[in-house]
């Protein structure tokens, strides 16, 4: 009985790797949420108004909710996969924490759909008008947004494994949940925009992305305990 | 110490028999209090000089916004139980608080927007207060989807439970990020109507209600868990006994 386990950190980049590896073999439904992303701001110009100074205003807002929808896109499948063919199980069962593998599944997630958003949100921000001068606060809320957000949809996903329809139900979970970081996201594009300093809503986007990351995993992986016990 | 008591307490048909004694008392001084404080509210506590009569509804919503809170909390914290003491009857605890908790939200909105009619001259305003109870009404139906969405009665009551928990630790994060987006946005002026040193004379009876509603609750939660019993335990021996 003296199997030599593996480093848990060791399992959990073997998890991020092995998901990596996975997603560039099906790279199409990577962009997809990218690709969603762009539509839907498409969508508040040709449904309001063209003007660049009228959009400016809601600009921030409007990136922020699309990049939070379209990050949930793709979350609902995150863990599906992988119960139904057992690999959770073995996870489980393997003596490893489980959520520092759950957590390198949704970095690896986070990496492929909401890394490409907050790249991609300077483009799309322009065509709401948004200046250059709120790139930097544009990107760096959304990359502590997305991140929060997928470890939010994770505890989600985890919970609505095998439930029918589980994508709008998921939708319902995790959006209420996710309202403040809409919140101090865009009101630090707003602030910055309007030559306020933006640290205030930043810091708390901050904290409550630690916040997510500390508490999230545990949450995670009761979640998928029940799942794959039941 | 001898625990037994508490064991006792979460087998289905003790808790089940204790429900339905101490339902009625609770049924009646409900109504009781509610009755007094509704009377004192509406006839003898005196009008406000700014808003009129139209302060009034403040007995019923107030009462409901405090309630849609605690039920939340009082769901979590049975949520909670359940998940780690494996205990099933605070499951079906946690069960029987959601539809309470949601109603009581759901009042506290209606009453509100009533209320902002006259007040604010729209049924509806962006106002903090307004926006963190709407946000907890998302929360409830939430947790009743997930529970509803699963074939599995153990798994629907551990997977909600999770969320339940998650969701109470969000609870103050959304509302007060909420009041943070508010005041950013908002003349505080808007606000000043609930905040002023409210006067004795109106807020005995606002303690009573609150009293009252809480009394509710265990009125509905008793009933409510009897309900739950019965149809998770229809194919239990004590039941058929006892029938």
């Amino acid at each position: 009985m003296s199997a030599v386990r593996t480093p848990t950190l060791a399992a959990a980049r073997l998890v991020f790797q092995r998901d990596m590896t996975l997603a560039w073999r099906r790279w199409d439904e990577v962009a997809q949420p990218l690709i969603f992303y762009v539509v839907v701001t498409t969508m508040f110009p040709l449904a309001t108004t063209p003007d660049l100074s009228a959009l400016r205003e809601i600009g921030g807002g409007v990136v922020w909710v699309a990049a939070l929808l379209a990050s949930l896109l793709a979350l609902e499948s995150l863990f599906r996969a992988d119960v139904e063919d057992g690999t959770t199980e073995q996870w489980v069962l393997s003596g490893q924490p489980l959520g520092y593998l759950l957590l390198a599944k949704v970095a690896a997630h986070w990496v492929l759909t909401g890394l490409p958003l907050v790249i991609m949100s300077p483009i799309v921000g322009t065509g709401l008008g948004l200046p250059t001068s709120v790139w930097g606060v544009l990107m760096f809320s959304l990359l502590l947004g997305t991140g929060t957000l997928s470890i939010l949809g994770g505890i989600g996903a985890a919970l609505t494994v095998g439930v029918r329809r589980g994508s709008v139900l998921l939708s319902l979970l995790v959006l209420p949940l996710a309202m403040p970081l809409l919140i101090f996201g865009s009101r630090a594009v707003t602030m910055q925009m309007d030559g306020d300093s933006p640290a205030g809503p930043l810091q708390l986007l901050a904290a409550i992305f630690f916040m997510a990351l500390s508490l999230g995993p545990l949450a995670m992986s009761a979640a998928i305990r029940i799942s794959v016990e039941n | 110490m001898s625990w037994t008591w508490f064991h006792k307490l979460a087998s289905p048909p003790h808790a089940y028999r204790i429900l339905g004694t101490i339902a009625p008392w609770f049924g009646w001084a409900s109504l009781a209090l509610i009755l007094l404080a509704t009377w004192w509210g509406l006839v003898k506590a005196p009008a406000d000089y700014q808003q009129g009569d139209g302060f009034r509804i403040l007995y019923v919503h107030a009462p409901s916004a405090w309630m849609s809170m605690f039920t939340y909390v009082v769901m979590a914290v049975a949520a909670g139980v359940g998940l780690i003491w494996r205990i099933k009857l605070a499951h079906a605890a946690a069960a029987a608080c959601a539809p309470i908790g949601a109603s009581f939200t759901f009042l506290a909105l209606a009453t509100g927007s009533i209320w902002g009619k006259p007040m604010w001259g729209t049924w509806w305003v962006w106002d903090a207060r307004l926006t963190s109870e709407l946000l907890l009404l998302f929360l409830y139906l939430g947790y009743m989807a997930l529970r509803a969405s699963f074939d599995d009665p153990q798994r629907a009551d551990r997977a909600s439970a999770v969320l339940a928990l998650v969701g109470v630790i969000n609870v103050p994060i959304i509302h007060y990020s909420v009041e943070w987006w508010s005041t950013l946005h908002q003349p505080a002026s808007v606000t000043k109507f609930d905040k002023p040193s409210i006067d004795l004379a109106m807020l005995i009876p606002l303690f009573i209600m609150i009293v009252g509603f809480q009394l509710y609750f265990g009125w509905a939660v008793s009933r409510r868990l009897r309900g739950e019993i019965l149809r998770r335990e229809r194919n239990a021996n004590w039941l058929k006994e006892a029938a």
